[in-house]
């Protein structure tokens, strides 16, 4: 089923933002909506925005691969994106990013054995007084956890695990 | 004194739309178009004083009058990306006083003809996209927004727009190709938006904290706000302060306050009670500026800061301790900037990828003081060749840590060299 099958409420509104006959600003917010099945934009989705925006599959990925929020690979059902820039960094973010690593059996970019969780390093992200602190990308939701420790952010690992066996 | 812009610290409950009501809220708006001429309200944000808060500081009732009315339709964009490091006033704004901004996009719309705008959030701000929008719903559905804005002819929709993760996509040209569903990347300028914007059209694009301050603009009268801050730099400002500092945060303040005022007496002082060593006074973007006691008292408003060898740029200022090498933070920004340029231009794109390399290996402990004045000689050879401000900025830390701070990177370095 192409995306406009799966959802076609959504892809009317996004589309409705925009002028008729510029309907390419539409890809953006579309990427969002791919990303929302799999975590990630397959190459049929590509395929199903190119088409309904009458562009490239081309131009379509050169969009995904410009943006950090876009991904065209699997990878863990979380993303732990913790901000080491200089506001964060001066306030212990790297130390943060480090210990949380080594207790997670994981290096900076890399996923833990359970699928479960990639943690990554990443620019500011205009959070710089409630350092140090990470946004948990999803499928379908961006959530920031501010002023965190190691424990805390441990704590939350778990509370995933749990969800997502629940879940299962 | 109460809030300008921030003023859910004085009025909770103000991002909903009954108490904002009740606080004056949408009387701006109901003025403007009930009793003003576009070209009136334009004077009248003219007359204020208020220069954009994004960083550039340019007076926005004058961008608003560049607007070419030979073409249609309009558009404004509302700069929502905040991604500079040290900067973090705009996410507060549009979370706790959503109404105050959202009306602000609503006067620079109806002054310079728009019936079309677009709130681009950094994509980070997701959170934000969803609430802004049902703010939005709120305010059609109350006769603020729609075909009909309080009962007139002028008719305005306010969309969303999410980003996706590039600093970039706040200068204001790559954030235009960013809404077309391209690429992030600048345009060669001139043409600049208010000729030649958003598909094309005259677009104005404005930050979030300017557009916040017209609604009390509008209320008030310009010269109310105007009696705020400095001859140079009129109204109010929200300083974000970070870096080595026991209370971060937001705090508003007129223009001309001190850097004491805002690290002592708002940012309760220097963590472990050091003493301030360096300030970026526009996050990472910024010229080091020397500390001393004077420098302390100095007033925080575009032309003073600039007498210091720094711009005041968007006020996010970091504090730097002497517990800081200044070699370390430079190969922090350069990090960012290297990782941030678009590619598009050859001055950026390899300008930052060397930099970054001499800083690390700088940094690494097998460089020499040649590869330091290697160095701050790329940085300069950068400076005016880059397509827009991101290459410009990536060099302003360099060659003043290098040049003020020569000792962090292990450079013999006369006064004046």
């Amino acid at each position: 089923m192409s995306l406009a099958d799966r959802y076609p409420k959504e892809v009317g509104d996004i589309l409705a933002k925009y002028p008729a006959e510029h309907k390419r600003s539409a890809v953006m917010p579309l990427l969002y909506l791919a990303q929302r099945d799999e975590g990630y934009i397959t190459k049929e989705a590509m395929k199903d925005i190119a088409q309904l925006l009458d562009l490239s599959v081309t131009d379509v990925g050169g969009v995904i691969g410009f943006y950090t929020l876009f991904h065209d690979k699997q990878e863990g059902k979380y993303r732990m994106q913790v901000c080491t820039d200089l506001p964060c960094a001066l306030r212990g973010a790297e130390a943060f990013l480090t210990a949380l690593c080594d207790n997670l059996g994981v290096r900076v970019g890399e996923t833990t054995a359970d699928g479960l969780i990639t943690v990554e390093a990443v620019a500011c992200l205009a959070a710089c007084d409630k350092a140090p602190m990470f946004q948990l990308q999803s499928r379908d939701d961006i959530e920031y956890h501010e002023n965190m420790t190691v424990d805390r952010t441990l704590e939350l690992v778990q509370t995933l695990k749990r969800a997502r066996k629940e879940a299962a | 004194m109460p809030h300008v812009v921030l003023r859910h610290r004085d009025v909770p409950g103000i991002d909903r739309l009954e108490i904002y009501r009740q606080h004056g809220g949408f009387d701006a708006l109901m003025k403007a178009v009930t009793t003003l001429k576009p070209s009136e309200l334009t004077e009248m944000v003219k007359t204020s004083g208020l220069r954009g808060r994004g960083g550039a500081g340019f007076p926005t009732g004058t961008k608003w009058s560049f607007i070419d009315n030979k073409s249609w339709p309009h558009y404004v964009v509302a700069n929502a990306d905040e991604s500079e490091p040290g900067t973090f006033k705009d996410r507060e704004i549009m979370e706790s006083n959503p109404f105050q901004f959202l009306e602000g996009v609503a006067l620079a719309s109806y002054a310079v003809g728009a019936n079309a705008a677009y709130v681009y959030l950094r994509g980070e701000f997701w959170r934000i996209a969803g609430l802004l929008d049902r703010r939005i719903a709120e305010m059609e559905a109350a006769g603020y927004l729609g075909n009909r804005v309080c009962g007139t002819d002028y008719g305005l929709m306010i969309y969303t727009h999410l980003g996706a993760g590039a600093y970039i996509c706040g200068e204001e040209t790559a954030m235009l190709e960013s809404i077309e569903g391209k690429r992030g990347q600048p345009r060669i300028r001139p043409p600049f938006p208010a000729v030649h914007g958003l598909y094309g059209k005259p677009t104005v694009v404005n930050n979030v904290e300017t557009l916040a301050n017209l609604p009390p603009i509008v209320t008030h009268g310009a010269d109310w706000y105007k009696q705020m801050g400095t001859p140079d730099s009129a109204g109010v400002k929200v300083f974000s302060l970070s870096g080595r500092v026991r209370k971060p945060g937001n705090y508003e303040m007129p223009f001309g306050s001190t850097f004491r005022e805002l690290i002592y007496e708002h940012g309760g002082g220097v963590l472990d009670g050091r003493p301030v060593r360096a300030i970026m006074p526009a996050g990472a973007s910024s010229s080091f500026i020397i500390v001393d006691d004077k420098v302390l008292d100095m007033p925080m408003d575009y032309a003073s800061v600039r007498t210091l060898g720094a711009d005041l740029g968007s006020a996010s200022v970091i504090v730097i301790d002497d517990t800081v090498s200044l070699d370390w933070v430079v190969q922090k920004t350069l990090h960012f900037f290297s990782h941030e340029s678009c590619g598009k231009c050859t001055p950026c794109r390899e300008g930052t990828y060397w930099m970054r390399h001499l800083i690390d290996r700088l940094r690494e402990g097998g460089a020499s003081e040649a590869d330091a004045m290697l160095l701050l000689n790329v940085a300069k050879q950068m400076q005016n060749k880059c397509l827009c401000p991101l290459g410009e900025f990536s060099t302003l830390a360099v060659v003043t840590a290098i040049e003020r701070f020569p000792q962090d990177f292990g450079v013999q370095m006369g006064a004046g060299s």
